[in-house]
């Protein structure tokens, strides 16, 4: 970890009032589940509907691409990223840090208001709040190293993550069984499942395509293995010139 | 110390060749690489600095390979063309960060040096957002010198640059230079690069054209045949003058575009023609009416030093 690159990530990350257009989804998000309460009081079942599609459906992977890609893409497309670059500073340090940056901007903007929302719509019973933050963090943990990494692969990837997002995880991944597998948010799910209780996720119908001995194998492959992969592909990164 | 080796570097992006077998040693003082807009000076750059790898060959600062060695950047500073900046923050926010970066024991001393060096310490506390194209390109050279290294790359650091500024980039670098630092510079301006560079490097279509001192590289320019477009009253009778003198290599008569005729000259001994042509036209009693260069550009004078 480099705090200088994390700063500088940081500003790139959130200044110029990015920070203010990040917060949008999540405050549509929370006024949903107040809204959501006032109008059905508590209910485990609209919960998991909210924290499930919402959250871990379209809120994590977003914020996910978002900070992940935006963690280092923007760095690469104007070449600032030389700055960082041309100094006595180890490539996989630069990814970790950019990482553990972007990982902060998901907890705060998306997994933050998971748990919030959560205790907002369940009040606390079953562990729903926590077991759906927990699979957020874990989710957005994994799509910032995927989406990192694929910000260092190519410079269109926003629009291959955004693809990610909304085909692979929203669509296939709930729709076609083999494919469940494949899935972070499936995977993610499996520790709400461990949290909340096996046979009372059965009742919310809280039911991951894999079981935890699979998905924690799997988040930690995907961490692990895009972290280390997108440290290696920045120290052969081609700074394109204008010839 | 300090001296970048290029051995039988080539670079190529599929079928283009970008960059060929090119060999060349960067010593102390100050060098200008010189040639035409896509000649492959950026991309040379970029390989010194360890931007890009070679296809072939290798470059060495000191004996080590540049390429994918991290450990290089504690003694080359690197200006790049078209790199953006981090402007959300200030001048001075930016230099420290970089001195930061390079782990320096007093990086607010060190970033303090290097924008008073590029005369921007009255500036430093805006937002970088707010800089000219002119100051952009001095806090870019302040991050270069932050950490006093041995050798400095700047791939044409003086575009954008107003007069007074580039005066004063230019007495930074040849002050540097004379400190006995490798600064090695990048320029498609010929008067640009005699006024400071020790010694030149020509590049020209990928390939490495010249080198040498700015008089030699000067003296092949203007040695080289020139090219010139005459019409007169006789272009016949001029012809055959022209031709019966040492000057000039060869005559032709051509009908140019607006339809008129005229004669295309190529001259060996561009000072000797210059002189003898008004003499040879007065002599005959014929009325010159047009004399061009009609290859001045500087690609052609490239060109010739390539074909050479």
């Amino acid at each position: 970890m480099n705090s200088t690159v994390a700063t500088l990530t940081a500003r790139s990350l959130l200044g110029h009032r990015r920070a203010l257009l990040l917060l949008a989804l999540p405050a549509v998000f929370l006024v949903l589940a107040v809204i959501s309460r006032w109008l059905a009081g508590e209910d485990s079942g609209n919960t998991v509907v909210l924290l499930g599609g919402f959250a871990l459906g379209t809120l994590v992977p977003l914020l996910g691409l978002i900070a992940g890609t935006g963690a280092i893409g923007p760095e690469i497309d104007d070449g600032s990223v030389v700055y960082l670059l041309s100094k006595p500073l180890g490539r996989h340090t630069i990814v970790r840090t950019k990482l553990a940056v972007a990982v902060g901007v998901v907890v705060t903007f998306a997994v933050l208001p998971t748990l919030v929302a959560g205790l907002i719509l369940s009040g606390g019973s079953d562990r729903l709040a926590v077991g759906f933050a927990v699979a957020a963090l874990v989710a957005g943990i994994a799509y910032c190293a995927l989406f990192l990494a694929l910000a260092v692969m190519t410079r269109h990837a926003v629009v291959v993550g955004l693809l990610y997002a909304l085909i692979w995880e929203t669509l296939v991944g709930n729709f076609v069984p083999g494919a469940q597998a494949l899935s972070v948010q499936q995977w993610a799910l499996a520790l709400t499942e461990k949290i909340v209780g096996s046979s009372r996720s059965a009742e919310l119908s809280i039911t991951p395509a894999v079981g935890l001995g699979a998905a924690v194998p799997l988040l930690l492959v995907v961490v692990v293995g895009f972290t280390w992969y997108a440290g290696r592909r920045l120290r052969s990164l081609r700074i394109a010139g204008d010839e | 110390m300090g001296t970048l080796v290029l051995d039988t570097v080539s670079r190529w992006y599929g079928n283009v060749v970008a960059v060929n077998d090119v060999s060349m040693t960067i010593g102390p003082g100050v060098t200008g690489l010189l040639g035409p807009n896509g000649a492959g000076k950026s991309t040379l750059i970029h390989m010194m600095g360890g931007f890009l790898a070679p296809s072939s060959g290798t470059v060495t600062l000191d004996g080590d390979t540049v390429w994918r060695n991290e450990e290089i950047y504690r003694r080359i500073g690197l200006v790049l063309e078209r790199e953006g900046m981090y402007d959300v923050v200030t001048g001075w926010q930016f230099v420290l960060a970089n001195a930061r970066l390079h782990r320096l024991p007093d990086p607010r001393e060190a970033a303090r040096r290097a924008l008073d060096t590029v005369e921007m310490t009255d500036a430093k506390d805006r937002d970088i957002s707010t800089y000219s194209k002119g100051m952009k390109q001095r806090v870019k050279m302040a991050t270069a010198l932050v950490h006093d290294p041995p050798v400095l790359l700047l791939d044409e650091p003086f575009n954008g640059m107003d007069p007074r500024q580039r005066l004063s980039l230019m007495r930074l670098l040849q002050s540097m230079g004379d400190a006995g630092r490798t600064v090695l510079f990048s320029s498609h301006i010929l008067e640009e690069v005699e006024q400071i560079a020790g010694s030149i490097q020509v590049m020209v279509a990928g390939r490495h054209a010249a080198s040498g001192g700015f008089r030699e590289i000067r003296q092949l320019m203007t040695e080289r045949p020139h090219q010139y477009t005459i019409r007169s009253d006789d272009d016949r009778a001029l012809a055959s003058a022209i031709i019966a003198e040492q000057s000039a290599s060869s005559v032709q008569l051509v009908t140019t575009r607006e339809d008129t005729r005229a004669l295309h000259v190529d001259a060996t001994d561009y000072a000797a023609f210059i002189r003898v042509l008004p003499r040879l036209a007065s002599s005959r009693g014929i009325r010159l009416y047009q004399v061009t260069p009609a290859d001045e550009s500087l690609e052609s004078v490239f060109a010739y030093l390539v074909a050479r």
